[in-house]
């Protein structure tokens, strides 16, 4: 099943299975939201708005505007580090 | 030879600049845009080949209007800062997304050094780096490995650069690729694409990957952004850098503030008497020392500030404060800032300089000044004396004390207030977006972060400086001269008078400079601009101190002092209270009353009566329209704000 990143929870792994149209999606592709990948959802911030994802190597925080532009499934597969 | 270094933020970018370059560097200008570009000298043998630090990107593709000038220049031959030789940074224990630039890099051609960064970073996370296979995969590149942390591998890029240039790629890295252009963000995603499966491909075959227990990171930050002890800890940290800023830089202001004074009578007494001797001892000497006064909270913001960001704290500030912040504009960026000018607007202004994105750190700039600062502490405190009573209300709160709680709380809220309003006015075609690395935690390395100071020091003292010299030049002249034979008539009248009266020689003093003042340029402005502030409250007197006092709020006082002949003690200005409360209008009623008093601290609160944090708004925007704007909406804000308390008490 396919949700989007802002609706995963912490601690659970996700692969990225699409990024939705829009002006910022060349600039998370760069970032490495790449399709396939898998990241995992560290934390979030108190509001529960930005979150911090790790991904390959290192770890990042999107507000969840961002965040919902990211289509995932989860999965129980771990990030590469 | 010119080098551009390019690399992805924490990287370790700027501490292999400060190793090659150590302390010959310098800030200029990247033409047409208002980011700083550091310069620094290598010397190689007899040659001097210059370094230029480009801001920090994870693309070629600018994704923010400073990251531009990395695309521009880059595609851009006949541009002056068009490199021989590009040196990228490279973040080794993060190796994917940082191949993804220099790859981008690679494909324009062009003769570029690949150095390796923190690879003990990489090695403690199990990682290790097969560089001679690396090599094969970008054969026109030169690749080091290095550790700019501890200092190792200067010697090794040096001897690269010496023939590193002649040395160009061949093939691309991906094949067939071109540089899309700015607005085709299909062309880009596509590469990104193509390009992110080949460097996953290299990466498994360079990159040994070995299972180490790891330290838990996530440990440190789920306290660090622990929705309470995040905050408290913010707080607490806060609190510190605030009693340095704010008490603890008292003592050099001051003794930089003596020693100035010492100096103007020095020269005044060794000059031959004049316009020369008074333009140098009270018009040059006192405008440098209003310059260099301002030295060491800059010093001491920016040595904490620093020490925050070297250790990957500051991005988790951002990371809390972003959410609470957004709803006026503002950036999680915006917060250090922000704080940063209760103390003072001047180190505020230059610290939103990390502010990516160009709108919120405009707003940033626009409403930092409206924090109310320390200068204004003087201000308040005498006019709250003047006119609050000392009593307690509810049983248990100081009056006094809960007015100057509530004119830092209206300068707090009208500081959102107004960022919100900008937020609807100023169009940009950038949407407001936080993609934040949160780097691991790393212990501060003291000579980036004196550097820093240095440079921050720097580009005050020698950009906003001048700015700041010449108009306090401009206001003694104006103080100190007056139209036609108004001057010498004042002190001729001042010293008929103390003759009459009998003043002793320290009175005479004062009764002079009160009537020279008062016959000055400046007494003659204040006096006609009597019409304008009169629905304030305010008399001549009053307008004469607001024009004196655009050179620092707190001129505010000595002004007054000067015009009613009053010798400034410094002790709590206990005589000048006494004298403003004899000042009675002509209908007998007293000049200062409750209502005049709060309408002129209200006016305070608002009004930019600050020629040095305008001088460091234009040296931080470029352009003069920004600090002109903020004067007039902070002057116009002051004006209404002022009416109003003023009709409301009277």
């Amino acid at each position: 099943m396919t949700e989007s990143l802002d609706h995963i929870a912490p601690g659970q792994h996700a692969q990225i299975t699409e990024i939705l149209h829009n002006d910022l999606k060349p600039q998370l592709m760069e970032m490495g939201l790449i399709k396939g990948r898998i990241v995992e959802v560290l934390f979030t911030a108190p509001f529960g708005d930005p979150i911090a994802i790790k991904l390959n190597g290192y770890v990042l925080s999107l507000r969840l505007d961002e965040a919902a532009l990211i289509q995932v499934k989860t999965t129980n597969e771990l990030v590469n580090s | 030879m010119k080098i551009a270094l390019l690399g992805n933020p924490n990287t370790g970018k700027s501490s292999v600049f400060n190793m090659l370059t150590g302390l010959r560097q310098h800030v200029g200008n990247f033409p047409g845009v208002t980011v700083d570009k550091k310069i620094g000298n290598i010397k190689i043998g007899v040659e001097t080949h210059k370094l230029i630090d480009f801001p920090g990107t994870y693309s070629l593709y600018p994704r923010s209007k400073d990251e531009q000038v990395v695309y521009d220049v880059l595609n851009d031959s006949s541009s002056q800062d068009y490199p021989d030789l590009i040196m990228v940074i490279a973040d080794a224990s993060n190796l994917e997304r940082n191949l993804f630039f220099f790859s981008q890099i690679y494909d324009l051609g062009m003769p570029c050094i690949l150095v390796l960064n923190m690879n003990d970073v990489a090695q403690r996370a199990g990682k290790h780096i097969n560089i001679e296979r690396l090599k094969e995969a970008f054969p026109g590149a030169s690749i080091e490995g290095i550790n700019a942390r501890l200092g190792t591998g200067k010697e090794r890029i040096l001897s690269l650069l010496e023939n590193a240039a002649d040395r160009r790629p061949e093939n691309k890295f991906l094949k067939g690729s071109e540089i899309c252009s700015l607005d085709d963000l299909q062309c880009q995603e596509q590469e990104a694409s193509l390009r992110y499966q080949q460097i996953s491909g290299l990466i498994k075959e360079i990159q040994e990957n070995k299972e180490i227990p790891k330290k838990d990171m996530n440990k440190i930050d789920k306290i660090l952004v622990h929705p309470v002890f995040g905050y408290v800890i913010f707080a607490a940290i806060l609190m510190v850098i605030f009693q340095f800023i704010y008490s603890f830089a008292a003592y050099p202001m001051d003794l930089i503030d003596g020693w100035f004074a010492e100096l103007s009578v020095f020269l005044s007494r060794s000059i031959p008497e004049g316009i020369f001797s008074d333009l140098i001892s009270q018009g040059i000497v006192p405008g440098i020392g209003g310059v260099i006064i301002f030295i060491p909270q800059i010093a001491l913001l920016f040595f904490f500030v620093s020490i925050l960001e070297e250790t990957g704290y500051l991005a988790r500030v951002v990371f809390i404060m972003d959410r609470l912040m957004r709803p006026f504009g503002l950036n999680g960026k915006s917060t250090v800032p922000l704080l940063s000018s209760v103390a003072c607007a001047i180190p505020g202004v230059m610290a939103a300089r990390t502010i990516t994105d160009w709108k919120e750190r405009m707003i940033t700039i626009l409403v930092a000044p409206l924090m109310s600062c320390s200068a204004r502490i003087p201000v308040y405190t005498l006019l709250i004396a003047l006119v609050i009573p000392n009593q307690t209300v509810f049983g248990f709160i100081n009056l006094q004390g809960l007015v100057l709680f509530s004119l830092y709380a209206l300068g707090l809220v009208s500081a959102l207030v107004v960022a919100w309003i900008l937020k609807i006015f100023i169009k940009t075609r950038e949407k407001g977006f936080l993609l934040l690395e949160l780097p691991g935690y790393k212990a501060p390395q003291l000579k980036n972060v004196g550097i820093t100071v240095l440079e921050k020091v720097k580009v005050f003292v020698f950009d906003a400086g001048k700015v700041i010299m010449a108009i306090s030049i401009i206001l003694w002249a104006l103080a100190s001269y007056g139209p036609g034979d108004n001057m010498i008539n004042a002190e001729i009248e001042a010293r008929k008078s103390a003759l009459a009266h009998q003043l002793d020689q320290e009175k005479t003093e004062q009764l002079i400079a009160s009537e020279k003042l008062e016959h000055s340029y400046i007494g003659v402005f204040g006096k006609s601009i009597e019409p304008v502030i009169r629905p304030l409250g305010y008399d001549w007197k009053v307008g004469i101190s607001l024009i004196t006092s655009f050179a620092a709020r707190e001129v505010f006082v000595g002004s007054l002092a000067t015009i009613y002949a009053i010798h400034d003690d410094g002790e709590e200005n206990k005589r000048l209270i006494d004298r403003l409360r004899e000042e009675k209008r002509r209908d007998g009623t007293p000049v200062y009353s409750l209502a005049m008093g709060l309408s002129l601290m209200v006016y305070y609160v608002f009004a930019m009566q600050c020629m040095s944090t305008l001088a460091v708004v234009k040296r931080e925007t470029k352009s003069w329209k920004w600090p002109l704007f903020q004067l007039a909406f902070m002057g116009v804000l002051a004006y209404v704000g002022a009416w109003i308390t003023f009709t409301i008490f009277s």
